[in-house]
Formats: structure tokens, sequence, C-alpha cells
């Protein structure tokens, strides 16, 4: 079945349909149409999938992915347009740019967390940029994913952009065939499977990961408001999220204040009883439930640590003075627990963050503008929010991906439209113009190489911004001085 | 092996230490490199002689020359290239610090290729260097003098701690894969490039493979005869047909083919004499391996050889030689050439020149020489490709500026220019928020409502009326 599903999309790719800018722009259009007139119905898939609230639907990623789908939509032409690039004197004649072209036939592999977000903004990329693309949901968010493959197919083109459905074994089908890209978001661990498979056919990919993103609070920051961003960020989607604040990093002195900030913020959010408030989500799955409640094996929980089976709730955890060998610090959490470890000062914390894995993200909570840049400086990650927790994510003209472990590639925006494509470099000649060309041409001699060094030096044509904003300076410059010895000149 | 573990260890700390992110440092590296290639012009023309018997003319512009100005060009522009990029906002980050750093990886693996043994290895040297990375550096085992002397050189000129020259092959190589990289570049051959994508997969290193493939070259019936055959020759037959962008066979149709073929002869006679094997102009084959390869893909061709095709084992040489009569199936036609042979084949429309190519593999380049730009623009709209050159051959590849890469089976990645500088970096999003404003947070936070979703959709919307609402406010 997926075997047949490929073959469909690579002839409909192949057929050339997808080129044209209008043909991608009605997709995209389609697509921002089946959001809009059915976003109560992915709605209440999440809510079976992983209780998601009816407002963090739209605010976790419903509004990002019609934000990516009206992007693409206004810019498209901009984005496929060919870029010219600076020549040199061999070249200067002739049309130099990078055109960039589609890849053929993408695979995408969602994540169950975001299932719409995570699997359809990299979809808005693919389309924009002429590719045909399977899309492979993830199974455990099996509302969604069944939601996705019957509503798809009615509002886009059903041979290029088919849904897939199935577990791991139809994965693994999947990517024993060809692709001309791979897409996958998920976990570390699967993410070397996937780049192996991928390696057989030298497809590149595209790894979305994870990691244990640290939460650095310095001591001289407006801590209230640091305690109220990052539970706000920890909990949501009840901490399952790729870019969630997985622990935090402070000086033992302001432990206990960070710990009741984020009491009173949690009395704010969800009540006395989150288990009970509308807004608060749950586990997906009895496995996930199960690994998490064991990553707090000995430690008692300072806030929270309520859980109850049938519901797969696990009350917003906060734990202090944890080990750094303990198990919560040895795997991304991925789940509602928050431990504190204590570092001595913003060096130990730097130190801490650098003697392991790159994470997706950083987030810094910090007044001090050198201090913030220092840690920028000496550390590492997929990215960054200083002062608070996951925005970076929301702004589409920031590259979004991780470094290391934490993954490869990037995209929101543009970058998918860049990382599905292929960026190729173009030099239109023309057959005029031989006597420039006869100074490489054998036989050689000190005088012919001589001008074929010459000519290849490069850049001689310089269109950089810093050249043109220069000679715009200067020519004002000229005429400015030309002016003036005019007048004096007519004063005489 | 315990050496290059050793190696690995001392380039980690190295890189732990910070030494290789200030721009004064590698400035001063990529100068130093600049004064290796200045200083070793002869020894580096001598050790290019002894590998390929590499004409001066060619190992100076496209070796050497190159080197060089992929060094200038990262030197005069290394400030800006490291400057942070300052991104577009949205309504909700207004007043926010939004900006793209370029970060180092940590340490990189080059591996260099025999073919243009400078240049492959030193190219993307110059971008690990730029990119504020420590780089393990292994050239190809095959052109061996060369290997002698990068390994010489590298620990004279380049701070030791940062940077390494590893020789060896196969085996050598394989060793030094286990060990984990933060990149891996890599040019060479599809195969190789799957064991090395799958080592690379087990520690999750981002990879650049610059691979090959055959590149096609498709002639149009209105052509400049003279100009075109001038230019085809001169990108064959450089560097003896080995290289990964040279015109691998040609297409065209039958009438063209016999027009070609006088201009062919006519060109190849005046750039190499009528005896090129005496020619000092005219390079040789890397290796007898490589010579006998090539000597029975042209002895199991089907085609016919109408121009060359002399050869000589001792001293590697086969003359410039030009096949005609070549089906699709011919034995010259099952993998790359790399040599100084040419097949021509014939198709009778510019269609069935485009259904042929699209019937292969993604090419590394495409080749297109036509008087009439519509020509040029269906191949290059109908194909794809590395990279495309219309009227010429190769010299796309000089222009910084350009991306130099594969697409496909051809490669993963490319760099030259600013574009190595990329491929050496990561490009980290930050984004710098104040403390004020927490009243705008509040929208986000629970309990939610309707109304602070709807003014939440509209602080974030990426519609251009919101960006112009907020100019007015």
């Amino acid at each position: 079945m997926e075997r047949q599903a490929l073959k469909r999309a690579r002839e409909a790719f192949l057929s050339g349909r997808t080129r044209p800018l209008e043909f991608r722009l009605q997709q995209l259009t389609a697509l921002q149409s089946m959001i809009k007139d059915r976003h109560t119905e992915i709605a209440t898939a999440l809510k079976q999938d992983i209780n998601r609230s009816q407002y963090d639907t739209p605010l976790l990623e419903l509004i990002s992915l019609e934000n990516e789908i009206t992007l693409a939509i206004a810019k498209l032409a901009e984005w496929a347009a060919p870029r010219p690039v600076e020549k040199n004197l061999l070249t200067i004649s002739d049309e130099v740019y990078i055109q960039p072209e589609p890849l053929g036939v993408v695979l995408i592999i969602g994540a169950w967390n975001y299932p719409w977000a995570v699997t359809l903004i990299p979809l808005v990329g693919a389309i924009a940029a002429g590719n045909a693309a399977i899309v492979k949901p993830s199974e455990l968010s099996e509302y969604s994913s069944l939601l996705l493959r019957a509503m798809l197919p009615r509002y886009l083109d059903q041979d290029l952009y088919p849904v897939v459905t199935g577990g791991v074994t139809e994965t693994q089908e999947l990517l024993k065939q060809r692709f001309d890209h791979v897409f996958y978001t998920g976990s570390s661990t699967v993410g070397k499977l996937v780049m192996e498979a991928a390696s057989r056919h030298l497809t590149p990919v595209t790894l979305e990961l994870g990691g244990k993103s640290p939460c650095y609070i310095d001591k001289n920051c407006d801590l209230r408001v640091a305690c109220r961003r990052i539970t706000w960020g920890k909990f949501a989607n009840c901490g399952q999220t790729c870019i969630a604040p997985d622990y935090i990093l402070c000086e033992p002195s302001i432990q206990n204040r960070v710990v009741e900030g984020i009491r009173q913020t949690l009395l704010e959010f969800y009540g006395v009883d989150p288990k009970c408030s509308p807004d608060y989500s749950r586990i997906i799955n009895q496995r996930h439930f199960n690994r998490v409640m064991s990553l707090m094996e000995g430690y008692t929980a300072v806030l929270g640590g309520q859980s109850d089976a049938s519901q797969r709730y696990i009350a917003p955890t906060v734990l202090k003075d944890v080990s750094p060998h303990s198990r919560l610090m040895q795997e991304e959490i991925f789940g509602p627990l928050l431990p504190i470890v204590t570092v001595s000062d913003m060096d130990d914390a730097i130190r801490f963050i650098s003697e392991r894995e790159k994470p997706l993200a950083l987030y810094i909570f910090c007044s001090d503008k050198k201090a913030i840049k220092r840690m920028l400086d000496e550390t590492t990650s997929g990215g960054v929010t200083v002062n608070d927790v996951m925005i970076h994510y929301t702004l589409t003209s920031l590259p979004f991906g991780g470094v290391g472990q934490s993954g490869m590639g990037r995209y929101h925006g543009k970058h998918t439209f860049d990382q599905l494509s292929h960026q190729r470099a173009c030099l239109v000649r023309s057959l005029g113009m031989e006597s420039v060309n006869l100074a490489r041409y054998p036989p050689q001699d000190r005088q012919r190489a001589r001008r074929v060094r010459l000519a290849l030096t490069s850049p001689m044509i310089d269109f950089s911004k810093r050249t043109y904003v220069w000679a715009v300076c200067v020519t004002i410059i000229a005429f400015g001085l030309f002016v003036t010895l005019l007048v004096i000149l007519l004063i005489q | 092996m315990d050496a290059q573990n050793q190696v690995v260890e001392r380039l980690r700390s190295a890189f732990r230490s910070g030494i290789t992110v200030p721009e004064g440092f590698r400035r001063a590296q990529l100068r130093n490199l600049l004064s290796l290639i200045k200083d070793n012009e002869q020894m580096i023309l001598d050790a290019l002689h002894k590998d390929l018997a590499k004409p001066k003319f060619e190992a100076v512009i496209s070796e050497i020359d190159m080197v060089i100005n992929e060094l200038y060009h990262a030197i005069d522009n290394l400030k800006s290239w490291m400057q942070p990029e300052y991104v577009s906002k949205n309504m909700a980050t207004k007043l926010d610090n939004c900006f793209v750093r370029r970060e180092p990886l940590g340490v990189v693996l080059v591996i260099g290729a025999w073919n243009y043994p400078l240049q492959l290895t030193l190219l993307p040297m110059v971008g690990a260097i730029a990119a504020g990375n420590c780089a393990i550096i292994k050239p190809s085992e095959v052109s061996a003098a060369m290997e002698r002397l990068l390994a010489e050189l590298i620990p004279k000129y380049m701070c030791q701690d940062c940077y390494a020259i590893v020789c060896g092959g196969a085996e050598e190589t394989k060793v030094l894969l286990e060990n984990r990289f933060d990149h891996i570049f890599y040019t060479g051959s599809q195969k190789v490039a799957r064991s090395i994508l799958q080592a690379a997969s087990v520690h999750l290193t981002p990879v650049t493979l610059e691979l090959g493939g055959k590149c096609p070259c498709f002639i149009d019936d209105q052509v400049n005869m003279d100009a075109a055959a001038r230019r085809l020759i001169w990108a064959k037959f450089f560097n003896a047909g080995q290289s990964c962008v040279a015109p691998d066979y040609v297409l065209c149709s039958r009438a063209t083919r016999d027009a070609l073929l006088p201009a062919l002869r006519q060109a190849l006679g005046a750039f190499y004499s009528e005896e090129p094997r005496t020619c000092p102009d005219l390079g040789r084959i890397a290796t007898d391996r490589h010579w006998t390869r090539l000597m029975e893909l042209l002895g199991r061709s089907r085609g016919k050889v109408v121009l060359g095709g002399e050869s000589n084992q001792e001293e590697k040489y086969i003359a410039p030689t030009v096949v005609v009569n070549v089906e699709e199936a011919d034995a010259l036609m099952e993998e790359e050439i790399f040599g100084p042979i040419l097949p021509i084949l014939t198709v009778e429309s510019v269609e069935e020149g485009i259904d042929f190519i699209n019937r292969k593999e993604k090419p590394l380049a495409l080749y297109v020489f036509s008087n009439n730009s519509s020509v040029i623009t269906t191949v290059l709209e109908k194909t794809s490709s590395g990279g495309f050159c219309s009227n010429d051959g190769i010299v796309h590849m000089t222009l910084p500026g350009l991306p130099f890469g594969g697409v496909g089976a051809s490669g993963w990645g490319n760099y030259h220019g600013h574009w190595g500088f990329e491929t050496f970096s990561h490009r980290r999003g930050c984004m710098l928020r104040g403390w004020a404003l927490e009243k705008i947070n509040t929208l986000r936070y629970p309990p939610y409502t309707e109304d602070n979703l709807g003014w939440l959709r509209w602080t974030t919307s990426a519609r251009k009326t919101a960006w112009n609402s907020c100019t007015v406010m």
C-alpha cells in the first residue's frame, strides 16, 4: 500500500503538475480552508487523543500552522524566483543565479504531541517548494491521524499528497523506499534509524529531535514573571513539548522562591485541583504515563506529585535539589515534572549545560545584558529564548531546528521552503565573446595564464549590501563636494 | 588507531577551550593557510605533476588559484559572515531582539579526493576554519605525493591543536569514522558515501556529500559549432577528463554530430597538437587501476572510435578519444567515465534529449550548448542537476557566489564562498525578550478565554494588514 502511494505520487510529480506557482498556491489555499472549516473536528480529535483543551489547540497548534500557510501564499513568488549572485570578470556579461527547484517526493513523518502542527507545517513547505509528499502522521495520536487521512484527500490533490497511516511496521516499509528527502520529527533514538535507512538511498534528511532543554534562572531577575512564563511553557500540553523547559538551573538561595512562584502561578492557571481544569491536558498513553511516573522514583515532590492512572493524569509537579545523576536528569522528561538542579553561579550553569548534549532549546532568565551575551557565547543549542520560553518557535523568520543530538536541518517560513528545495547553481553564457575565452585554452603560455588568473579573481562585481551602501555614500559625498565647488566658484 | 582517537580528543579539548571562536584567530589561521600555498607553490605544482602529470596551467587555475581566491574571499568577508543576522518580527515580538547567530559545530572531518587533491581538500577546510571549527583533514591516499606534502606542511603552518591531518586508506578511514564528529564533509563516490552516511547516522552527524554522476551535455542544432567544440573539448579533457563536473557524454542530433566531429577534430589539434602524447598540456590518468578501468570500458563499448583511441599503459596515457554510435545500454554509459573518453549519443529532438537525461540519476552538472535561449530555458526547467551551465563547461564552479553541490545521487549539501561558511555553521535562532509587557503575555496564559484567543491570533498573525496596523499605532 505504501509502495502504491509512493508510485502514484512520483508519477504525479514527474507529470510536472506541481511546477506552476498557481497550482501550489491553489493547494496551499485549499489547505488553509481545511484548517479553517474543520477546526472543531480537529479540536475534538485532539481532545480524544491528549485531552487538549479547546483553546490550547488553536493557541499551540493551529495559529502557527495558519500563519505558515498565509506566509507561504503571500511570499511564494518571491521564494521561488531566481536569486542573482555576484560575478567575476570572466562571467561579467552572463546571467548568474541560483534557481530553487523541487526535490521530488518528500516523506514527512509526524509526531504525536502536536500532530497537526508538526505534520502539516513541513507539508506547507513541501507544497510551496513544488514537491509531492507522503504524509505519515503518528499512530499514537490515533484520532488525529485518522481524521487527517479522511480529510486531506478531500482538499488536496490525492495523488500528490497521500496520507499513509500505521505503526512501526508501516513506517519501516516506507523507509525502505526511495524518497528525495525525509523529514522526521520525533526522538533521537528513532532519528538514528531514520537516517540509517535513508542512507541506503543517499537520501538527505531533516531531523527535528529533542533533548533536555535547560532553563537557567539568574538570582537577580524578576522571579515572579520568570516563574509565570516558565510554568506556562512547562505545563502546556502536559509537558509534552519538544521545546518545553525540561529542567531548571538556579542558585540554592532562590530555589524556594522559585518553587513559591510556580505554586502561585499554578493556582492562577489551573485552580486548586488541576485535574478539574479544562485547560490541563493528559499523558498520551499508558506507556508514557508509566515512563514519566517512574522518573520520580526516589524523590518526593515539593509541588504536585499526584496522579491517576485511569485518566493518565499527572499533576503539575516540581522537585527540589535534584541530583544530576538521578533518572530525572538522564532522559528527556516529556511530561509535567519540573526538576530544579542547583548550581553555584552562572559559570557553573554554563559548565553544566556544556557538559551535556546540545539541546533543542536553551532558556535564560536574566536582566544583565552582558551576562546573557556571555551565556550565549559559551553555550550552544538549537534555538534560544531569553526571559521567556518557547516563543522563538512562533517567529517564522527564525530558523527552527536542532544541532548535534537535537537534530539537523531547520524549518519554519522560508526556511522550510529552502530546506525542501534544491538550490541549483545556474550560469547562462552566450557563445559570443569567444576572444575572451581564448586565453584559457591550451597550448598555454605565461601571458595567457596571467590573463585567465585575473579573470577568475572574484568578486570583481560585488552586489553585496555593504558595497552598495558604500557606493551610494561616496556618490553623495562626491556630489556634495562638486556642488560646494560650484558654489564657491559662482560666488567669486 | 589509538593515535587517531587521541587526535580527535586533542581537537575536541581545543575546541572546548574556545580558542577557535574569536574572529582574530580564524583570520590568522586563514592567513597562515594562504602563506602555506604561496610559500610552497612550486612544491605543490611538483606534487600535482607527480600524482596526475597535471600541466602547470591547470594546476594553477583549477587548484592553487581556486584555494587562494577562496581564502581571500573568506578573509575579506569573515567579519560580515560572523555578524548576527537580524530577522523580521511580528507584532508580538516587535520590542524583542530577534536574530540568528552563526556558531561553530565543533570538530569536523574533511575527506578529500584525488582528482583535484589540493582544492577538494583545502576548499572545505577554508569553510571549516572560517566557521570556527577544529578540523581533521583526511586527504586521498591515491594522490600520494599531495598527501605527503599536506601532511608535512599543514602542521607547520596551522595551529596543531586545532587542525590535524590523518593519512591512510580505506581501513584507516573506517576506524576514523567510528569517532564522533560534528560534521563530515566527503568528496568522492556514491558507494563510499553510503557507508559514510551509515557511520554518520550512528552519532546523528550531519554530512555534506559531494559526489559525481554522468554530466550530460546537450548540443542543439542551432549552435556556433566552433566555439561550442572548443569549450566542450576544454571542459572534457581538462585534467584528462577526471573532473566530477566534466561533461560525461554528448547528446545531439545526427546532423549536429556530423557537423560537430570536424570541429572537435580541429579543436583537439589546436589544443593538444597532432601528437597529444607529447603535449605538455594534457594530463595523465591517476593510477594503473583507473587506467585499466577506462580501457576496459572502451574495449567493451560497441561504439566506433572516430578520434583518438591511442593509449600507453606505462605512462597511464589515454589520448583524447571521441566515440560515436553509442547506445543507451553501452558500456560507456554504465558508470561515470571520469576519463578522456567522450561518447556521442544521438537524439532527434530536445524533448528526446530531456527524456533521456531524466531517465538517469540527477547529475552534478548539466550542460546545454545552443544559440536559442528558449532551448536553454526548456532544458533548464525540465531537468534537475546540482549545477547548470549553458554554452560552456566547468566554469560555473569558479564563482564563489554560486553554491557548489549535487542533488539526489550526485550529493547532499553544498559549499564554496559563504556557502562553505554556512555548511560548517549552526544557525541558532535567538529571541531576547524583555520583562515589560507582561500584560500582553497574559493573553496566552490559562484560564483560557475566547477573547484572549482572538487578540493573540491578531498579535502573532503573519498577515501584512496586521503589520500595517502596527505602524499606524
